[in-house]
């Protein structure tokens, strides 16, 4: 399988705190990656290097085999990063048929002086209807995001990103803050997706739900890189049983 | 006659400086407490092109060029800060225009540039041509708005970290945003100053920066229509009732505050909610 991402020897602090230190990490086209860890493991830092919102201090990020350490976040997007952020952040203006429309049109909006000479939007928002029918948002898509629930607004996240046909989709906790039966279909969504030939990388707590869609797994605790591999080998490895149920259970 | 000319004169160009802030604040959300000193140097490059012969028309593209181009400089800086610190950026611009034309007998100093020639279109034949000018830059404003490039300044309005995740480069739009915003503000300067064929730095100071963002405030930021409204009818206060002159900051400012605590979406949305209120009521 050919490589999407490599994080090579990535560290990164944040003064004197080491976030994430010498990570290293592939991940392959058509893998569904779960990203585990406790608490303050730099889960989150670390898809940060990855999209470009903090930058390592050493070590370098490659997408399809280019380096994109030093490249700025729209550039990584447009090279084939998506990101579905954990804390969800709807354009509360737009409704959501053109929260993701406007995604739908990076080809669009590529180019400033260019984009001011193009008024139509109608393909895109075909487009748009059906990404928000393929996340269960058919009968919202006229909405505005003030009026909907969380789950909603998590699902308009992952349409937002998929707009993006991304190489790589990146989940930050997307289950985080819904309840069973949301996470539980949300979790089949992103299952789905893969099923698709979707590659995606997910941060996520609800362990439960990881380890029923993800067949591969990366743990990090404290910074540093635990364990990668098949789910069940992961979860059977002391020192990730440790690093989540204390010494007694390792 | 006269009075009503210089009337519509003054509105019409104060509706073109209104819309340029709206241009910037309103469609792309970058507050700006400096705009007057963008109008200020289209003012001095006209009058100053004027007084050397250069004529009247040719005047207008130069005072958006220069305005413009000062206004890219300063856009660089706002691709940095943001929010609360792009505002008081401005304001500092603002200040800093001021202190420099003050400070040069080049630009007339204290005493600021008179005998500005006329236009030579005559009252009538300006007026038209200041109305001319505020019309074709609302309809290129409402052109803007409809096309993605103001699909993406609502984005960028709204949320500038989303939009750089949609791979949009957020800066250059800012940028985009700020010279035409600016150079509308120039042109307004040109027809300022041949207008009032007298300028001094206290005319483009922070009372007019605030003023003119009143203006957009009380319209509706980012409304074309409000905006137009609401720079038309402040512009022409101050000359109807002599308290307003007198008290211009507190009266603007007192404006702003209402606005924000009763109607954030000023005119435009109270026009709105009205139209909603009659449509349900019909329906």
């Amino acid at each position: 399988m050919k490589e999407t991402l490599r994080v090579e020897n990535v560290t990164v602090r944040f003064g004197g705190v080491t976030a994430v230190e010498a990570v290293n990490l592939t991940i392959r086209q058509g893998q569904l990656v779960g990203f585990i860890g406790p608490n303050g493991a730099g889960k989150t830092t670390l898809m940060r290097a990855i999209t470009g919102i903090v930058r390592p201090d050493s070590g370098r990020v490659l997408l399809e085999g280019n380096d994109i350490t030093e490249t700025d976040i729209h550039l990584r997007i447009r090279a084939g990063l998506a990101l579905a952020q954990q804390i969800v952040q709807p354009l509360r203006a737009l409704s959501l048929l053109d929260n993701v429309a406007l995604a739908c049109g990076s080809l669009r909006t590529r180019h400033p002086l260019r984009s001011m000479f193009v008024t139509g939007r109608v393909s895109e928002q075909q487009i748009a209807r059906e990404l928000l029918s393929n996340v269960g948002l058919a009968d919202v898509v006229d909405e505005y995001p003030s009026t909907l629930p969380l789950g909603y607004l998590k699902r308009l996240e992952v349409a937002r990103a998929l707009a993006l046909k991304p190489k790589l989709l990146l989940l930050d906790e997307p289950l985080a803050g819904l309840n069973q039966s949301e996470a539980e279909s949300l979790a089949d969504l992103i299952s789905k997706l893969n099923e698709q030939g979707q590659t995606i990388l997910l941060i996520e707590h609800n362990l439960r739900e990881v380890l029923r869609v993800c067949p591969t797994l990366y743990v990090q605790d404290n910074g540093k890189p635990l364990a990668f591999g098949d789910a069940d080998e992961v979860m059977s490895n002391p020192e990730v049983r440790r690093a989540y149920l204390g010494a007694s259970h390792a | 006659m006269n009075y009503e000319i210089t009337l519509i004169t003054t509105m019409a160009i104060s509706v073109l400086f209104a819309l340029s802030l709206n241009f910037i604040s309103g469609f792309c959300g970058q507050i700006s407490l400096g705009h007057a000193a963008f109008l200020g140097a289209g003012a001095y490059t006209a009058a100053m092109l004027s007084k050397a012969s250069v004529p009247f028309l040719l005047t207008i593209p130069a005072a958006a060029l220069v305005a413009g181009i000062l206004g890219g400089l300063i856009g660089l800086t706002s691709l940095r800060v943001r929010h609360d610190f792009l505002a008081i950026t401005t304001m500092g611009v603002g200040f800093l225009f001021i202190g420099i034309i003050r400070q040069q007998d080049f630009f007339g100093g204290e005493v600021g540039i008179s005998g500005i020639p006329s236009s030579g279109l005559g009252k009538i034949g300006f007026m038209m041509l200041c109305a001319f000018l505020a019309i074709a830059f609302a309809a290129f404003s409402w052109f803007v708005k409809r096309s993605w490039m103001g699909f993406v300044f609502q984005s960028i309005a709204d949320n500038e970290d989303v939009t750089r995740l949609f791979g949009i480069d957020v800066s250059r739009y800012k940028l985009i945003a700020f010279v035409i915003g600016t150079s509308g503000a120039g042109i307004a300067g040109a027809l300022y100053a041949h207008h009032y064929r007298f300028i001094a730095p206290d005319s483009f100071g922070f009372v007019e920066s605030v003023g003119v963002l009143a203006m957009v405030i009380v319209g509706g930021i980012g409304s074309i229509w409000g905006v137009a409204l609401a720079a038309a009818l402040l512009s022409i206060l101050p000359l109807l009732v002599q308290f307003i002159d007198d008290y211009k900051l507190l009266f603007y400012s007192g404006l702003l505050f209402a606005m924000m605590r009763y109607s954030p979406g000023g005119i435009a949305a109270i026009a709105q909610s009205l139209i909603n209120r009659a449509r349900k009521e019909s329906a």
